[in-house]
């Protein structure tokens, strides 16, 4: 089938490119239910983006939830096998109520997870897709890095209660070394307030790094990650950023954030994720991504001035076969047309042409 | 065409004053002063255009991106958590969030406590966090007689210099946290517009330095 992509907005085009380049990497699509037990999202609410869920009760009395989610459904159908690695990407709906809207809404995310026994060429891989999907989406992309276990390092060494080393998370999400410096006290915290404003280039980042209090084994997995990036040509668009910040009793390691020019918040997000998988009884380990299609629609370049490029009135008592030949021939370059026996109001066209006894003639021509 | 750094100002004394640093720190925009009711002033050969918005939203305009930077009062960003970042202490149009009841009043635990306010989720985290309970009763305006006509034991309020809780016969009771104004970024934005970001930030920063 040959189809025109000039019909497709940029999220459909996006949707459609995505999934080709996650095929080529051998990642199979995973398709599944709309619906899943209600238990499962409780178990892990705080994993969710938002704890709102649709339920509903099922013929069998079960209590079920439209997915707000699709990593959970993932893992909690995938083996556990030593040595194994499965790649796996989705294109589903989502519902789910965005921060600050009010509402439940129906989400297009596309996403992918690699899980199992996971190197670091794996972690590279997914890294680089994640670039890969920005690329596609537009020339205009950032992606962030940071290391969750540097982050949660510099956490335990300061001896604070719990909801304090939460609200110092958050500040550091929000680079705010003031309120940092006041939650640490005097003296404590510097490394931490090193780490909020030491980002930007990954290489650069990386050197600063060596000079800090940092575990040598998480420099160098970030190197690791830089150098596959230098390979692949992608290394100017890779920030290290430790605001970038996830929820450490999910995830771990590495986590990142994918950012495109226009769009106000992050549309790709993910992280290794081994955490979530021991909470959720696996051994194994877990890297993977969204990317949130809904927010695309922001960039799209213009909206189309017209809604459609020929509008052909005819008057009652025409021939079909006029009208048909009419439209077969005026459609015939890809061009989209209408036919009607009256203006619809509000309809923007490009040209007018009106159809007399199997005559066409052009009436308005706004081209 | 140069990108155009979007500066959203809170309306009022703290935003003109907020202004001034910026000016200073090398982003003027000399229409601003004209006396007229525009809302939005430009300075294209700078790259800079600044509005003035109401000062409960600019964290709006700032997480949804209509704004690249703003500066809101610290009062604003615990209310609205909005997923920004908050790069500068600006250390002016200081007072602190408190609750305040009239000077008679005794605190029974065994009670619900009637809490009026404008900000409640400010005043539900406090009160969560110390486990009481709590009937939050949200109002817009003059807080102050709430408790005077017995709508509610206490409120929770901005507290600049207290003139306006002693002539309503009411007093601080507890401080919840100290409020100044912040300077706030969109998180996309940084990433894009990073030098100008930058260089405001760091001028800026030098200002309040010397302040203190």
């Amino acid at each position: 089938m040959i189809f025109d992509d000039k019909n497709l907005k940029s999220d459909e085009k996006a949707i459609f490119a995505l999934r080709s380049i996650y095929g080529k990497y051998g990642y199979s699509r995973y398709k599944m239910n709309k619906f899943e037990e209600y238990d499962l999202y409780v178990r892990n609410k705080d994993f969710l983006i938002s704890d709102n869920v649709i339920t509903f009760t099922d013929t069998n009395g079960k209590l079920m939830a439209l997915k707000p989610d699709v990593t959970l459904s993932i893992i909690k159908n995938c083996t556990d096998e030593k040595g194994i690695v499965q790649k796996m990407y989705y294109d589903e709906n989502v519902y789910r109520v965005s921060k600050g809207r009010v509402g439940f809404r129906e989400i297009t995310q596309v996403g992918l997870e690699c899980i199992g026994d996971i190197d670091d060429y794996n972690v590279s891989e997914v890294l680089v897709l994640a670039a890969e999907s920005l690329m596609t989406i537009s020339d205009e992309w950032v992606l962030d890095i940071s290391h969750l276990g540097i982050l949660s390092d510099a956490v335990e060494k300061l001896d604070v209660d719990r909801e304090t080393q939460r609200e110092i998370i958050k500040c550091v999400g929000e680079k705010n070394p003031h309120e940092l410096r006041r939650l640490c006290g005097e003296g404590a915290g510097e490394l931490l307030i090193k780490l909020v404003t030491t980002y930007g280039d990954a290489r650069e980042v990386i050197e600063k790094l060596k000079g800090l209090d940092v575990s040598e084994q998480y420099i160098n997995e970030l190197e690791g990650v830089v150098s596959a990036f230098e390979m692949c040509g992608l290394a100017k668009k890779l920030r290290i950023d430790f605001s970038v910040v996830s929820d450490i009793k999910y995830y771990n390691g590495i986590s990142f954030k994918g950012f495109i020019n226009g769009v106000p918040e992050a549309v790709l997000s993910g992280g290794r994720y081994d955490n979530l998988m021991k909470r959720m009884g696996k051994k194994s380990g877990a890297i993977g991504f969204a990317v949130y299609i809904d927010l695309l629609e922001e960039i799209e370049k213009e909206s189309s001035k017209y809604d459609i490029d020929t509008l052909l009135l005819y008057e009652e008592g025409e021939e079909q076969k006029n009208i048909f030949h009419a439209t077969a021939r005026l459609s015939e370059r890809g061009h989209s047309v209408v036919a009607q026996r009256a203006k619809p109001e509000k309809l923007r066209y490009k040209k007018l042409m009106k159809l007399k006894d199997g005559e066409v003639t052009c009436l308005e021509d706004n081209a | 065409m140069k990108t155009m750094l979007n500066i959203a100002l809170p309306k009022g004394r703290l935003g003109e004053k907020v202004y001034g640093m910026f000016e200073k720190a090398g982003f003027p925009c000399p229409s601003i002063h004209e006396n007229n009711r525009k809302l939005i002033f430009e300075n294209e050969a700078l790259g800079v255009r600044y509005f003035w918005v109401k000062p409960s939203d600019v964290a709006i305009y700032v997480e949804r991106g209509a704004a690249d930077i703003g500066v809101a009062g610290k009062d604003i960003l615990l209310e609205y958590a909005p997923d920004v970042y908050e790069l500068l202490d600006l250390d002016i149009g200081k007072c602190r969030m408190a609750v305040a009841a009239p000077k008679d009043f005794r605190d029974d635990p065994q009670k619900t406590l009637k809490v009026a306010t404008k900000f409640s989720n400010i005043a539900l985290d406090y009160y969560n966090s110390k486990g009481r309970e709590i009937d939050i009763i949200h109002l817009n305006g003059s807080i102050e007689i709430a408790p005077i006509l017995g709508l509610s034991d206490v409120i929770v309020d901005i507290v600049e210099t207290g003139t306006t809780l002693k002539e309503n016969n009411l007093e601080v009771f507890e401080t919840i946290v100290p409020i100044s104004a912040r300077l706030i970024a969109n998180k996309s934005s940084f990433m894009f517009k990073a030098e100008q970001i930058e260089k405001i930030v760091r001028e800026t920063a030098k200002m309040t330095e010397e302040k203190k």
